[in-house]
């Protein structure tokens, strides 16, 4: 079983961004589970996405303790929450970054899905979309192949610039 | 294909197949999501419900029970509070013979305000007659949603029944699931006691010592029916759709020697727990409750018995762990756990039952010895 | 008590609550707790301002506040008021409640308090939608408002709560809103001069249900006021006197499209909604020229 955690803000379609991913490993031909952690609807909050990708039906329902992949779409969040919580060691970090970071133990990818969002025009509500270019960026990292990345992304959304925009991702995500 | 949905979202998709006549609707966390879907499908023809958008859950109730007297096959949902606050009319509804069908997304009572998952407010609807039954993944939800509407309308059974998902938990995980056409399987609602000016009847009037007992006893003789009925249509749903449900889910308890009963999500849990300690050699099984009214058969003699109860009854116990002892003359060990969202894992079911201690009861968190 | 004008620096809403960047409710809260001061009790039943106040043990409010069940805020405030009338003490009562919880679910307990004349001022914080659950349409909303269940806008009038409390003939009524900060807080001081059942309702904007960036709250609420979507006045024993922003909305309101296209919510709402929401500020504008707070 593959388990990754994001850390977005409310509002910021981390959930979305957990779903998409499921719905990828699910393409691939996997069993997969995305839920969200939080409480009352507050946009702004930091909150936690999970999903669990796995060969098998998952039965496990209770929190992710040991990730496998982190995934931080907003590093805003990092002063208040302890993103790298459990991660296991060797573990991998997706970061929503211009600049390259380091994690002493684990395995960083920064990608700047920001800018790479307001390139393309992908925005709404004067804020840019970051859930559909993440997941060209993970499907880089191999967690789920990239068709099946985008055969998701269509499925839930008909315009193409978040395909672009996944693609852009995929392309210039650090390894 | 496969879709990708929320729990909530798959009973909101079930309810669309059943084409309820009238729904009425109340948001409340972690329900939400339910009422707004079923909003999206009037509103874009998916749908062609009634829609009220009623101003509170006991409303919301009396608006079906008008609803369903008038004829009309009726849904809606609520949890915790909403399902507390709708309490004189679910005991209405079930006294009135109606067969509404209700998802209840299970979450703690206030005070104070917590928004998780826990048993208590369907426990406290357990005398209503309403039948209970607790799912536990979202095909599940879906599943039971579909049938729930043909056991309730059963001319045999006559009374409603809450689909029970444990909050957020549930309600909000995405997991896939399959779709069905329905056809048939649901046939057309018909209560042959509905409104008539040509054939004018009072409904529920004035019953008086002599005369009301026999209508409680009547409830309970439709409960004594509503087995089979349940059993009748979950095997047909198995022989067309493909999916079969019993009463209850048993995980590798044939051989086993010690059993854990639960409800809801916790009882899938469950099974990962099983399979540490079947590897460290503990004959353990999972027995996962799905039908809380009528209360099954269960078989479980010559097993050690750990109840797990996401509720309690003040004064007295966990309610599952009482209803076992009672119905199967068997002692327990008896965990209270899960309360309030209070997580549970694999590892800590694992624990109950290695450290089981028959006959005892525990609070997960504030007992030392679990 | 004496009506000052001066506005106190001292906040009993403490910073950090988990309240939405530009939430009116707060605003409104904050404003109230300074004409207020400390010697109250809050009875706040379910809702935003309930969700925000932070998690066990912490609390963002140094008043004492009491969350009770969602429809119950009335009858427990009528409960306390009752205690302190028994045992003398001059704490005042405040509801403070959303719209759901008082036009809707609340409205009964609402209904009951004011016509048994109970001392307490009962305060609706509107925000046109049930917001703690995520903007599902309740009684408060406007015609043609979008929200989760009226997805293409809602085909029915905003429920007038201020007629209905005016039938039960309380001393003292007021409409405010969170743009107009000094006038909110002259009415809740003028409020507590009262004994008995007292009404503030207040415009309180909301970015993520009303669909608008959220430094734009206070524009907004302005633009309800000016374009008259909300009339600003007070009643006392029955005598209205009309606010000085909504004299000025009679006299030349702003087009109501400026408000309207402001807001998410009201995209692409019919003309033909749109000429009937101005008839009825062009109603309540006849109506409180007339004195009456409904026609």
């Amino acid at each position: 079983m593959f388990e990754i955690r994001i850390h977005s803000r409310g509002g910021q379609g981390g959930v979305t961004a957990a779903r998409l991913l499921a719905m990828a490993a699910l393409n691939d031909g996997n069993f997969a589970t995305a839920c969200p952690f939080y409480g009352a609807e507050r946009r702004g909050a930091p909150i936690v996405s999970f999903v669990r990708i796995d060969k098998h039906p998952i039965r496990i329902y209770s929190q992710i303790r040991n990730p496998d992949l982190i995934v931080v779409l907003d590093a805003s969040v990092m002063p208040a929450v302890d993103v790298l919580h459990g991660l296991k060691t060797g573990g991998r970090i997706l970061i929503n970054s211009a600049h390259k970071q380091d994690f002493a133990g684990y395995v960083t990818n920064h990608v700047d899905l920001t800018s790479i969002a307001l390139r393309e025009n992908l925005m709404v509500a004067g804020s840019p979309i970051l859930n559909t270019p993440v997941i060209g960026a993970l499907a880089r990292t191999g967690i789920v192949s990239a068709d099946s990345a985008k055969s998701a992304i269509r499925g839930m959304f008909s315009d193409e610039r978040n395909i672009r925009a996944a693609e852009a991702a995929y392309d210039e995500v650090s390894t | 294909m496969r879709k990708i949905v929320t729990g909530n979202k798959a009973v909101a998709e079930a309810v669309r197949e059943a084409k309820p006549d009238v729904v009425a609707a109340y948001p409340i966390t972690p329900q939400t999501e339910i009422v707004e879907t079923l909003a999206d499908y009037v509103s874009n023809g998916q749908l062609a419900s009634q829609y009220i958008a009623v101003e509170s859950e006991h409303s919301a109730m009396a608006a079906c029970i008008g609803a369903a007297i008038a004829g009309g096959r009726t849904f809606t949902a609520t949890s915790s509070q909403g399902l507390a606050y709708m309490h004189e009319m679910t005991n209405w509804a079930a006294g009135a013979r109606l067969p509404i069908v209700m998802a209840n997304v299970n979450r703690s009572l206030a005070p104070g305000w917590n928004l998780w998952a826990e048993h208590t407010d369907a426990m406290q609807e357990r005398d209503t007659g309403w039948l209970q039954v607790y799912v536990s993944t979202v095909q599940e939800a879906y599943d039971t949603i579909l049938m729930a509407f043909r056991i309730a309308e059963h001319q045999d059974v006559l009374l409603p029944v809450m689909v029970n998902l444990d909050g957020f938990t549930l309600s909000h995980i995405m997991q896939p699931f399959d779709m069905v056409e329905p056809g048939d399987f649901i046939p057309p609602i018909h209560l042959s006691e509905m409104i008539d000016p040509k054939n004018p009847k009072g409904y529920g009037t004035i019953a008086g010592p002599a005369e009301y007992f026999r209508f409680r006893w009547e409830i309970e003789r439709s409960m004594r029916e509503a087995v089979n009925v349940i059993e009748e249509t979950q095997a047909e749903f198995g022989e067309r759709f493909g999916r079969t449900y019993g009463l209850t889910e048993e995980y590798r308890c044939d051989d086993a020697d010690v059993v854990v009963v639960s409800l809801g999500t916790l009882g899938k849990e469950a099974e990962v727990a099983i399979d540490i300690l079947r590897d460290e050699g503990i004959k353990a099984g999972s027995l996962r409750l799905r039908w809380f009214r009528p209360f099954p058969e269960l078989n479980l003699a010559g097993k050690d018995v750990v109840v797990i109860d996401r509720d309690y009854s003040f004064g007295f116990g966990g309610v599952l762990a009482h209803s076992i002892r009672s119905k199967n003359l068997v002692k327990v060990y008896s965990v209270i756990a899960g309360l309030g969202g209070q997580e549970v894992t694999y590892d800590d079911i694992a624990g109950f039952i290695r450290h089981r201690r028959i006959g005892e009861e525990s609070w997960f968190g504030v007992n030392a010895h679990v | 008590m004496e009506i000052i004008t001066e506005i106190p620096e001292e906040e009993y809403v403490l910073k950090c609550t988990s309240a939405c960047a530009g939430c009116g409710d707060s605003l409104t809260l904050r404003y109230v707790l300074k004409a207020t001061g400390p010697d109250i009790v809050l009875v706040m039943p379910a809702g935003c301002t309930a969700a925000f106040q932070g998690i066990y043990p912490k609390t963002a409010y140094s008043v004492p506040v009491v969350n009770i069940a969602f429809g119950a805020a009335a009858a427990c405030a009528s409960g306390i008021s009752r205690m302190f009338q028994a045992t003398g003490r001059e704490t005042r009562v405040i509801v403070y409640a959303g719209d759901g919880g008082t036009l809707d679910i609340g409205l009964q307990a609402m209904s009951g308090a004011f016509e048994r004349r109970t001392d307490f001022l009962y305060i609706c914080y509107d925000n046109e939608a049930y917001g703690n659950t995520g903007m599902q349409r309740s009684g408060a909303t406007p015609l043609g408002a979008k929200t989760t269940t009226t997805p293409t806008g809602k085909t029915e009038a905003k429920k007038d709560i201020d007629a209905i409390i005016a039938a039960h003939n309380p001393p003292y009524q007021a409409t405010a809103c969170a743009s107009y900060p000094q006038d909110l807080f002259r009415k809740v001081r003028k409020a507590l001069t009262f004994h008995g059942p007292t009404f503030i309702h207040v415009l309180s904007p909301c970015p993520p249900g009303w669909r608008y960036s959220a430094e734009k709250t206070v524009e907004v609420g302005r633009l309800a006021v000016k374009s008259g979507m909300w009339a600003l006045w007070e009643c006392e024993h029955g005598k209205l006197t009309i606010s000085t922003p909504t004299k000025a909305a009679m006299k030349k309101p702003v087009p109501l499209e400026e408000y309207l296209s402001l807001q998410g919510r009201f995209r692409g709402i019919e003309e033909k909604t749109v000429e009937q929401l101005k008839e009825q500020i062009q109603e309540n504008f006849r109506g409180l020229a007339a004195g009456e707070v409904k026609p």
